[in-house]
């Protein structure tokens, strides 16, 4: 039987074509002189929550304006609505039956409705999801991980993706350490399995610890 | 499920290389460490491969062993799993030399 095939070398990244928009994103950001942060974690762990109190706490420190990302409703913005700040929502089941995670088009889509100018750090707060996210650059500086202690200790080794690529940790709903069976040294020793060094904070959006100590850090990155 | 995603990228990418002709074949890097399922690939770039240049070719996926180079020791290890630690001194500092792949190795073409 004689060859009927011809092999062709292609050798191109998957993640290339949004790589090089997440890319020009960045490029924009810089421009705007904007510092980036995406936010991620899964459903639940208290994003908005925690970006409630960043935002009533650093009003009139700093310009911090978000971009929501979710697959429905605008639940969320709606949420952050009340600190009339410039806000974006960006839904994403426009695509296969809702997105799980917010790609690097996605978040230029959106860009158009913001004054980039006028903001010092914006927050991309990503889909509620521990896999996908992680795969998808947008633009960002910086990732950020809010992980609550109600998931178990054993996620970073579940999820390695996003820990390992997350350059700062925040441990949220720590006001409920009294009332579980979580094993915090447990937790952080998996993190630091998965990401050696990663800095954390402990926080708890409920009763407010540890949000100044992320708010600093907000602060620093601005003047960095 | 961003498998869907990464299938239609893989779809988009194989059908600007095909020149007119019927891709037999799709060969496809994943590193160790990425977290695709093959199954969830494979079912995503079936459903979007209908209609395209693509549609009926093989998706073979190659998975890449993850090694990381010792920046104690210097030993290359291959990483099985997390913690990435080297197999001959036990240390954790590694840079990692395979494992992150994500690309479109070849196509297979139909000969005209």
């Amino acid at each position: 039987m004689h060859r009927t095939a011809v092999k062709k070398a292609v050798l191109e990244g998957v993640l290339d074509a949004n790589d090089a928009l997440a890319q020009a994103n960045r490029e924009k950001f810089d421009r705007a002189g904007t510092y980036v942060i995406n936010l991620m974690s899964s459903p639940g762990a208290g994003k908005t929550a925690l970006l409630e109190r960043t935002l009533e706490r650093l009003r009139g420190r700093l310009r911090l304006r978000v971009l929501e990302g979710d697959v429905q409703t605008t639940l969320d913005a709606d949420r952050l609505a009340r600190f009339h700040v410039p806000l974006v929502q960006v839904n994403t089941d426009a695509g296969f039956g809702g997105e799980c995670h917010l790609d690097a088009n996605m978040v230029r889509s959106g860009l158009g409705e913001l004054p980039l100018a006028d903001i010092d750090i914006l927050v991309i707060e990503n889909v509620g999801n521990l896999v996908c996210p992680a795969e998808f650059k947008v633009g960002e500086d910086a990732r950020v991980m809010v992980y609550s202690i109600t998931e178990g200790e054993e996620k970073p080794l579940k999820y390695p993706l996003m820990f390992r690529s997350a350059d700062l940790v925040l441990v949220n709903k720590v006001d409920l350490l009294k009332h579980l069976e979580f094993d915090l040294e447990q937790f952080l020793g998996n993190l630091e399995a998965i990401n050696r060094g990663v800095e954390y904070m402990l926080t708890s959006a409920r009763t407010g610890r540890g949000v100044e100590k992320w708010c600093s850090w907000l602060e620093r990155r601005k003047s960095a | 499920m961003h498998e869907l995603s990464i299938a239609e990228s893989v779809v988009q990418i194989a059908s600007g290389h095909a020149d007119g002709r019927r891709i037999i074949k799709v060969r496809l890097k994943v590193g160790h460490l990425r977290q695709v399922v093959p199954s969830a690939l494979a079912f995503g770039f079936e459903l979007l491969a209908e209609g395209r240049p693509v549609e009926g070719a093989e998706l073979e996926v190659e998975d890449v062993p993850a090694i990381g180079s010792c920046r104690g020791c210097g030993a290359e290890s291959r990483l099985e799993s997390f913690p990435l630690q080297c197999a001959a001194c036990g240390g954790f500092d590694l840079k990692l030399l395979d494992g992150e792949e994500l690309f479109v190795e070849s196509l297979e073409l139909e000969k005209v």
